[in-house]
């Protein structure tokens, strides 16, 4: 009984590590249809910078993570402007083509700049260790992970359906020629969460590297993991990306825990399966084009 | 009403002229049975290049005439390249018979497969492609019993080709044999894609549902189009392991999947040419590049691949097409 609860709550701490970092990518999706697999390049990228930051710099922990969603969101700006832009309009295969380049050059630079060894990080002491709960042993940081993805879910239901901007990407991601001659400036609220979505990528990945780890492989690693949860969520929906990554990550975690010897294959076949059953995802919104 | 006739006969001599075989065309293979005379030394690696030539025409039958973007080729590729290798450690050595069963695997994989890849968008086939593959090689690590898992399979001996020739140390025999079978194979797509299936299939990749209106059976085109791919990728599979005599797991690898892609995107798609184009490329580069630092050619390939998607669309052969096309229309204005 108490594995199972120990196995449950693992995974659904790995569920919002997978949440924070696919939600961007299931917003960029679901508004402009860009198929870009690089976007666990940002998560990588967060990780990297949190590591130097808090090594090179001597940052502290938290103090280090609203730098690194600023840096990675304002870097993936320039990336929009350079190489994104001009592919929204052309063929999946092509997006495909520029995001495997963009995968290969960073996890060639990140091999080349720190070295193919996995990244050590050093969580604050007061995150460390166990907290006893109702006879559980639940690690402080999983606790701590959960809470920010609480207050980040809140914060994005919140924004996307009481402000005017969640307003605007609403419409865009609904209809985007109707938003578009109602005055909505499409591009510019592509551009801005796109730059949330790596942002926020970049923040998980920051938070992940002591539950994921970190190496130059990582954008290849977890490719696989951040387009299922936003495939299986369906593109452009909040909640279903929450429901996906929480789901899967207690399908991985229970999948390792019990069945080892099956290792990824577990994940791959209800992948299929679930793709099979629902191709607009679990609670995909349909695109009405 | 004559008019008309004459358009219908213009129509008719431009099909034939693109289905006849052109200069460069022949050039392109004359070339291929030189290099056997040329290169003695290096008919390993041509071999090899081929070989994933071979393989990079069967993804773009999918690619780049029906529209199908994959990331899980190299699925039915391992799948040959084990079969025909089980076969070989197993007692049936014979070189021929280890090719036509590792391609009727592929094929019935591919068929059952296919019939996945017909619901959902662009995205979920990626998705979809992408499980498939990497599940395949997560069932060739464990299977380690099987298939030697991550030590790949040891102890592939085969036999004389057609009793007569034996493969030896140098590649003589492999290349020769591996050419034969690339043409043929090359000779028999090439007809398929100017016959009207051809026609049916690129009418597919442009627009589905005026395919549909036309009369088009999508799905069932979809099902044989991506079985014969796969039978031809299983092929490949089968023609590697018996030039090497051994099957690693990277056979089935996303990597493989991946560079495959890129091959065929730097060679260009829908050119039939493009595939062995591109591998050539590909693995001429590689081979140097690699030498001195495997992160240099990652890098290197990122980049290319970035400026490729950016402005230069088509490939080699492609870019290759439109100078052709500029300096025919620079011609044609200096003579008028």
């Amino acid at each position: 009984m108490h594995s199972l609860l120990g196995v449950l709550f693992d995974g659904l701490a790995y569920g919002s590590l997978l949440f924070v970092i696919s939600v961007g990518l299931s917003i960029t999706l679901g508004l402009m249809g860009f198929n870009n697999l690089a976007h666990g390049v940002f998560a990588m990228a967060g990780g990297y910078l949190l590591v130097t930051l808090m090594g090179a710099a001597g940052l502290g922990f938290l103090p280090a993570l609203p730098i690194v969603f600023c840096a990675v969101a304002l870097g993936s700006l320039v990336l929009e402007r350079t190489l994104y832009r001009p592919l929204y309009k052309s063929t999946p295969l092509i997006q495909v083509l520029l995001s495997v380049g963009i995968i290969f050059v960073a996890t060639a630079g990140a091999n080349f700049m720190f070295g193919s060894g996995q990244q050590p990080v050093v969580i604050p002491e007061w995150l460390g260790g166990q907290l006893s709960f109702l006879g559980l042993d639940l690690s402080r940081y999983r606790l701590f992970l959960m809470a920010i993805v609480a207050a980040i879910t809140a914060g994005l239901v919140f924004g996307l359906e009481r402000t005017r901007f969640g307003a605007k990407i609403r419409a865009s991601v609904d209809n985007q020629r109707m938003a578009e001659s109602m005055g909505i400036r499409v591009d510019r609220v592509f551009q801005l969460t796109f730059a949330l979505g790596s942002g926020l990528a970049g923040l998980g990945g920051a938070l992940g590297v002591d539950v994921l780890g970190l190496d130059p492989s990582f954008a290849v690693k977890y490719l696989v993991y951040f387009l299922l949860v936003v495939v299986v969520g369906g593109p452009g929906s909040v909640f279903g990306t929450l429901l996906a990554a929480l789901l899967l990550g207690v399908a991985d975690v229970a999948g390792k825990y019990y069945v080892p010897q099956f290792g990824a294959f577990i994940i791959y076949a209800a992948m299929i399966i679930l793709l099979l059953l629902f191709p607009h995802g679990l609670l995909g919104r349909r695109k009405s084009k | 009403m004559s008019e008309k006739l004459s358009r219908a006969s213009n129509h008719l001599t431009f099909l034939r002229t693109l289905e006849r075989w052109k200069p460069a065309e022949i050039v392109f293979w004359v070339a291929l049975v030189a290099v056997q005379f040329v290169f003695p030394t290096s008919l390993v690696f041509a071999s090899q290049i081929l070989i994933t030539g071979l393989f990079a025409l069967s993804l773009d039958m999918l690619l780049g005439y029906a529209g199908i973007v994959t990331l899980g080729h190299a699925a039915f590729f391992g799948i040959g390249a084990y079969t025909a290798g089980l076969l070989a450690a197993h007692g049936w050595q014979d070189p021929l018979l280890g090719l036509v069963v590792a391609g009727a695997a592929a094929g019935i994989a591919g068929y059952l497969s296919s019939f996945l890849l017909s619901r959902g968008g662009d995205l979920t086939r990626l998705m979809i492609t992408l499980g498939i593959g990497l599940l395949l090689f997560e069932v060739a690590n464990s299977a380690a019993s099987i298939t030697g898992g991550v030590d790949g399979l040891q102890g592939v001996a085969v036999g004389k080709l057609l009793g007569l020739f034996a493969f030896d140390l140098y590649g003589k025999t492999a290349y020769a044999y591996v050419l034969v079978v690339s043409f043929l194979l090359f000779a028999f797509v090439r007809s398929m894609m100017h016959s009207p299936y051809g026609l049916a299939l690129r009418s597919m990749r442009e627009n589905q549902v005026r395919a549909l209106a036309v009369g088009i059976p999508i799905n069932a085109v979809l099902t044989n189009i991506y079985t014969l791919a796969a039978v031809i990728a299983g092929i490949a599979g089968a023609l590697l392991t018996q030039t090497t005599q051994f099957v690693g797991i990277d056979v089935l690898s996303f990597q493989r999947s991946a560079d495959l892609l890129v091959m065929l995107i730097i060679g260009g798609t829908a050119t039939l040419y493009g595939g062995f184009v591109g591998a050539a490329a590909f693995m001429m580069v590689q081979d140097r590049l690699s030498n001195l630092n495997p992160q240099y050619w990652q890098f290197f390939l990122g980049v290319l691949l970035i400026v490729m998607t950016l402005y230069l669309r088509g490939g080699l052969l492609g870019g290759l097409g439109r100078l052709a096309a500029l300096c025919k229309r620079r011609r044609d204005k200096e003579r008028s």
